[in-house]
């Protein structure tokens, strides 16, 4: 509370600006901030993964096969005797992405489905909301496992199955957002002077909405690599040999039996990490971005 | 509940009959010449309109025909109606498990706010919903099959040397304890323990978090105030005035996440060699064989929409003002 009365102190110098003072609040909730700190990790790791990944993570060395972590291979080395943690360094870009691709085609397309059919009203509403019901009324994984399954497996199609299952959380969340949105006095004013409707939907009405559409957006990051990774496990995602951890997993179940853990362990420690952080910063911003839920701590 | 049954008919027929995958190249192979495709085409009926198509999808689903599994030479039908048990055996055990562990940490989570069961519970409740299904029930046979020697192998719904109990549910354990078959009943609850506690984990994660949030909203209010004031033992204000009120977003949660526990069996019965429709679906995919995942769509959809219906009636049952409004 520091920062605010700070700011808004009479006689005070100039306030902190708005995305410091932003991030100040976010990193006060401690939760958040680990969140944070998980996600930064491994955008670095997705980033500068080929100058730090110390050996090539496709090229076999049969020699030194299921080698136990340690030595010269610190999470050790899977079947094919491929470096387990450039591996897991790789599949972080490929995981990051499949989100980031799959989270932007449900935001593309939910937000203005949800958008329009609370601005239009009638029978757009109708026909728009209906739709996004009946896509919810499916389990999300089997829904993407069925579209997955008809595009044909690959990375392509796991960021499609995933971006389209989470199209109505994003519509239903833009249209109750618009329904309150539409009824203020700067809407009515912009349409009373004649503005397009397409203009206030995109300058007016989605900038007011956009904070839980952002809270949303990060929660359903976790989501999407979480889901993705388990259409690889399945054989509908990314294929061997592709560095990714739901097939890394998948490629590694075998060996679980025998003993030999590290195969499934690291990327299955990367996924949940991952979500981890993305869970934990889409609650955190949920806490900023709402007075009522903000802790302080 | 008819206008959402025909949308999920619809999205299922689009899914196979729009999208870019072709069922007849699927079935075929990439490598088919262009006749044998033809062929294919013609005898799915894919060269007739898309109308057409629908209706005829419409009229094979009012048969109870749900097509033709090309990888098992059955129809889906019947490959269902004998992997059915196995899957809903190990769902209800989930469930089960879940209610009975993760409303009780709940409640003690709410009564006992930042104790450190509540920041136990916290801190599995955010550990719970990150990790993957298929990671968890690996890392479970490990520790509990290859390493402790306490769970058996990860391999069908009861031990290999034993003959299944007598058809009844088709649900082992309910079969077992029905025909006093008590050797069956052992292997098969231990049988099924570590797969369903792996499915479970997430809904438990899930409804412990939205008892704990919901007891807390319930005991700050009046009428708990008063039922202390009035002398009631603790133990009586909590079960009987609190978690009765606390119930309906727990029921809300249950009920969805019957469409994650459905997806999740799928994962689960893949990982421990389960012999129900989860499973079967894999081996679909691995097969391209489109007839039974467009199957498995179709009827998780509308299992799922007829789960929520049922909770929506319960609501009524837990709280009776529901059933006046």
């Amino acid at each position: 509370m520091t920062v605010m009365s700070t700011a808004s102190s009479p006689g005070q110098q100039k306030s902190a600006p708005k995305p410091a003072r932003f991030l100040r609040l976010l990193l006060r909730n401690r939760l958040a901030a680990i969140g944070l700190g998980f996600i930064v990790l491994w955008t670095i790791a997705a980033i500068v993964a080929p100058w730090i990944a110390p050996y090539n993570p496709y090229v076999p060395d049969m020699a030194a096969k299921l080698q136990p972590p340690g030595g010269a291979h610190m999470l050790g080395t899977d079947n094919f005797g491929r470096d387990i943690l450039s591996r897991v360094l790789y599949g972080a870009r490929i995981s990051i992405w499949t989100g980031l691709i799959a989270v932007s085609i449900s935001f593309v397309i939910g937000v203005p489905l949800g958008g329009i059919a609370a601005y239009y009203r009638g029978r757009t509403e109708t026909i728009i909301m209906r739709l996004l019901d009946v896509l919810l009324s499916f389990p999300s994984l089997v829904l993407s496992m069925a579209i997955a399954a008809s595009i044909g497996a690959g990375l392509f199609s796991a960021m499609i199955a995933v971006g389209v299952v989470g199209i109505p959380e994003f519509g239903r969340l833009m249209y109750g957002q618009t329904i309150s949105l539409r009824e203020k006095e700067y809407v009515e004013a912009s349409r009373s002077i004649g503005v397009k409707d397409r203009v206030i939907l995109l300058r007016h009405i989605l900038p007011n909405a956009l904070a839980p559409l952002l809270v949303q957006a990060t929660l359903g990051m976790g989501f999407a690599i979480l889901t993705a990774s388990s259409l690889s496990f399945l054989g509908l995602g990314v294929k061997p040999p592709t560095a990714e951890w739901g097939a890394m997993i998948a490629e590694g179940r075998e060996y679980i039996i025998s003993g030999e853990w590290w195969l499934v362990t690291f990327p299955g420690l990367s996924i949940a990490t991952a979500i981890l952080g993305f869970n934990l910063l889409g609650d955190g911003l949920r806490d900023v971005m709402d007075p009522r839920l903000r802790s302080g701590k | 509940m008819i206008p959402a049954l025909l949308g999920i008919i619809l999205i299922t027929f689009i899914l196979s009959r729009v999208l870019p995958g072709d069922p007849a190249v699927m079935l075929a192979g990439e490598q088919a010449p262009p006749d044998v495709i033809e062929k294919i085409r013609q005898d799915m009926g894919l060269d007739k309109p898309l109308y057409s198509q629908f209706f005829d999808y419409l009229g094979m689903l009012a048969r109870g025909d749900l097509g033709d599994a090309y990888h098992t030479g059955h129809s889906v039908a019947s490959d269902f109606a004998s992997r059915f048990p196995a899957t809903v055996e190990l769902t209800l055990f989930s469930i089960l498990i879940a209610i009975i562990v993760a409303i009780p940490v709940g409640v003690i989570a709410a009564t006992r706010k930042e104790s450190v069961i509540d920041h136990i519970s916290r801190v599995f409740s955010l550990i719970g919903a990150c990790v993957p299904i298929f990671w968890l029930g690996l890392i479970l046979i490990y520790i509990f099959y290859s390493k402790l020697g306490w769970a058996p192998p990860p391999m069908g719904r009861i031990s290999g040397e034993l003959n299944p109990p007598t058809d009844i549910t088709g649900l082992y354990v309910l079969d077992s304890l029905l025909s006093a078959d008590f050797v069956a009943l052992k292997s098969s609850i231990i049988h099924l323990l570590l797969p369903a506690i792996c499915l479970s984990t997430g809904t438990m994660a899930i409804v412990a978090r939205m008892t704990r949030s919901s007891m807390l909203e319930v005991i700050g209010q009046d009428f708990i105030r008063t039922a202390r004031a009035k002398g009631l033992r603790e133990s009586i204000v909590i079960c009987k005035h609190a978690l009765i009120n606390a119930l309906i977003p727990t029921l809300t949660v249950l009920g969805l996440q019957f469409g994650y526990l459905l997806g999740g069996a799928v994962i689960t019965e893949t990982i421990f060699s389960w012999p129900g429709v989860g499973g079967y679906i894999t081996d679909s995919i691995l097969a391209a064989d489109y007839a039974p995942i467009q199957a498995f769509t179709l009827v998780s959809a509308v299992l799922y929409c007829l789960i929520n219906l049922a909770v929506d009636l319960i609501y009524g049952l837990v709280d009776p003002r529901i059933r006046y409004e």
